[in-house]
């Protein structure tokens, strides 16, 4: 089943198991669908319970909540068996639970957990994460949306930006200031669909991720219940910290699932390809291209599983996971390019994989902290500038 | 209830099966596994009837310790226990259906359960063998009256029809179906149309290297293998020839009759 050595020990029978259950469900469910759902710039809501039901959602969530009960890697598998129908944004779309609910789990009561994490796994819930600003961005300790306190329920003011899944979700966990302290006064909140003076944009068009809906959230005056708050106030900042970690990890793995993608369909394509007689293959411009493009997505895998088993370990690898996320949107992005250019002019079609991949992955430096960040947090752990 | 279920370790359908130099045998480097798809259904279909009659549910497998990974994925599914009988001479139709008579014998269940064929060899005949030898009614090409897009399909209900002593099937014949009823214990083989199997939950895969699996030899069972089909050897399809343009319908009418022959 998995048969480069590199990865092999970081895996068991039951990551074989489970990536053949999501291989079957992205060739079945989302590949014959892939290129329309790109063009109509959203996938059917059913998709979220078909997902559920083949027990591929919240794979390494607790059980208890009806969860997987697997690891990180698991997760990842899904990821990577997901990107083989060449569309990130129905991953995104589908994966926008393993933002929203981490928080939820990490700091919500028993009763909370019970409340919104379940239906979200079966599939008849959509969960989002609200923290991106506007006018904030990488540098959250700048969140503007306010909650006020006012007797038994806060009032939230304020607007999202750029949040995946927002159109449809049923449940957004919010990031909001309670205080004026910039780290210290952040809590989560779990915001319904339906509260009044809560709305969501119409979708937001975008460069890629396509077939994921992403909108602008808007809170006017949204009364909420203080049984929505998660953990006390100003436990906010932590809870996202620890989010980011898995979160940038994830982009990690998209990005060298992306690479890996690329790779194979620029490999194929070369067999395939013919010009002044003979295969593109056949040309050493074409092999050594493709033995970087395999080179770079080898050493981008094994340094995403060797965090990921890190973190799965329970180890602190705030500065290797931010160096993987950088790592793995430099392989992707040189990868996919490259794959275009084996591709010449199918490779600027839309109906080709790699086009949607070159597109899909430019989001990757910039989302979930920019590369700029990544490389600060990097220098500030290693003592640089002291 | 005791119902036994064949998992056979086969080549994945979309593998690319190639041919050794030799001839003797199929090149495995870079091949994947999985139950073969017709006992993978059989196998639903044992879960669906456990849950209606509180039935346990066993999977046997004949081969090497690499059949392991299919036994898990039935545990995984739903069966109780699994028994792997170890192997590594060829094996045809004949021997396979002495062997699980053998197995039969031990595990006394009420009804055995397995795919029509293996998608691997095709022979569709081990079922058949098996019910002669146990000297058991048979019922061959399970299906179901209803489309596998009913309520009935998603609301995951057995199709055949099970009491004490009978089992109702719907068999795919030549341009129809047909029901027949039968006495137990007996041997069902399934086709295609009988149900979509279900994924393994992934906290079903991680419990599943818990439940028990037993390994059998060929002497526990006393069995010689003594295969009655030897393979000569393996060819590849003839690469398809490239088409021809043809002008008008009478040419071709013309090469229909006069040089492809099928009109």
């Amino acid at each position: 089943m998995f048969e480069d050595p590199l990865v092999r020990p970081f895996l068991d029978d039951s990551h074989a198991q489970f990536y053949q259950n999501c291989l079957r469900f992205t060739r079945e469910e989302i590949t014959p669908h892939a290129y329309a759902w790109e063009e109509a710039e959203i996938f059917p809501r059913e998709l979220y319970e078909k997902a559920a039901d083949a027990g591929l959602l919240g794979a390494s969530m607790p059980e208890a909540y009806g969860g997987g009960g697997g690891d990180i890697f698991h997760l990842i598998l899904f990821c990577e068996a997901g990107l083989w129908a060449g569309t990130t944004g129905v991953l995104v779309g589908l994966g926008s639970m393993e933002i929203a609910l981490p928080p939820i789990l990490a700091l919500g009561t028993e009763e909370q957990k019970r409340r919104w994490v379940p239906p979200v796994l079966r599939g008849k819930q959509i969960a989002a994460l609200g923290v991106t600003e506007p006018n904030t961005g990488s540098d959250v300790a700048s969140v503007q949306t306010r909650a006020i306190r006012d007797g038994e329920s806060y009032v939230l003011n304020g607007s999202k930006m750029f949040i995946t899944s927002g159109v449809r979700a049923d449940i957004v966990t919010v990031l909001a200031r309670t205080s004026e302290d910039p780290h210290g006064g952040l809590s989560f909140f779990v915001v319904e669909k339906g509260t009044p003076g809560f709305s969501t944009s119409q979708g937001l068009k975008k460069m890629g991720w396509r077939a994921s809906d992403t909108a602008i959230l808007t809170f006017e005056d949204c009364r909420i219940p203080i049984e929505n708050r998660l953990g006390d106030e100003g436990m906010g900042f932590l809870a996202l910290m620890q989010n980011f970690e898995r979160e940038r990890l994830l982009l990690a793995v998209y990005g060298h699932a992306s690479a890996e993608v690329a790779l194979a369909e620029a490999e194929r394509y070369a067999r395939e390809r013919a010009a002044f007689g003979r295969s593109i293959m056949g040309f050493q411009v074409t092999r050594h291209k493709l033995a970087r493009m395999a080179t770079l997505a080898r050493a981008c895998k094994a340094l995403n599983y060797q965090v990921a088993d890190a973190m799965r370990r329970g180890e602190s690898v705030l500065e290797q996971v931010c160096a993987a996320k950088n790592f793995a949107c430099d392989v992707a992005l040189e990868v996919c390019d490259h794959a275009v250019q084996i591709f010449g002019g199918m490779g600027y079609m839309r109906e080709s994989i790699v086009e949607r991949l070159y597109r899909d992955v430019r989001l990757l430096p910039i989302g979930g902290g920019t590369s700029e960040i990544m490389n600060e947090i990097i220098a500030k752990l290693r003592g640089y500038g002291r | 209830m005791k119902i036994l279920v064949t998992t056979k370790r086969v080549e994945h359908y979309e593998s690319k099966i190639r041919i050794n130099a030799q001839g003797t045998g199929i090149v495995t480097d870079g091949l994947t596994y999985m139950i073969n798809p017709f006992d993978e259904i059989a196998l639903e279909e044992a879960v669906r009837l456990k849950d209606e009659h509180s039935a346990e549910v066993v999977v046997v497998a004949i081969g090497t310790e690499d059949a392991t990974q299919q036994l898990r994925t039935g545990l995984a599914i739903g069966a109780d226990r699994a028994i792997l009988v170890k192997a590594t001479q060829p094996i045809d139709s004949d021997v396979a259906a002495r062997i699980l008579k053998a197995v039969v014998d031990r595990e006394e269940p009420n009804l055995v359960l397995m795919g029509k064929q293996a998608i691997d060899d095709d022979a569709n005949q081990t079922g058949q063998l098996l019910a002669e030898f146990l000297g058991w009614p048979q019922a061959t090409f399970a299906a179901k009256t209803e489309s596998l897009e009913s309520e009935a399909e998603k609301q995951k209900e057995p199709a055949i029809d099970l009491d004490d002593d009978t089992a109702t099937v719907v068999r795919e014949i030549d341009g129809g179906l047909e029901t027949v009823e039968i006495d137990l214990p007996a041997v069902i083989t399934v086709d295609l149309r009988l149900n979509i199997p279900r994924y393994p939950a992934l906290p079903n895969i991680i419990k599943a290297k818990k439940k028990p699996l037993d390994e059998l030899t060929l002497a526990d069972l006393g069995i010689t293998a003594e295969p009655k089909v030897t393979v000569l050897g393996y060819e590849p399809l003839p690469e398809r020839q490239a088409g021809v343009v043809v002008d008008n319908v009478q040419t071709l009418l013309d090469k229909l009759q006069n040089e492809a022959k099928v009109l």
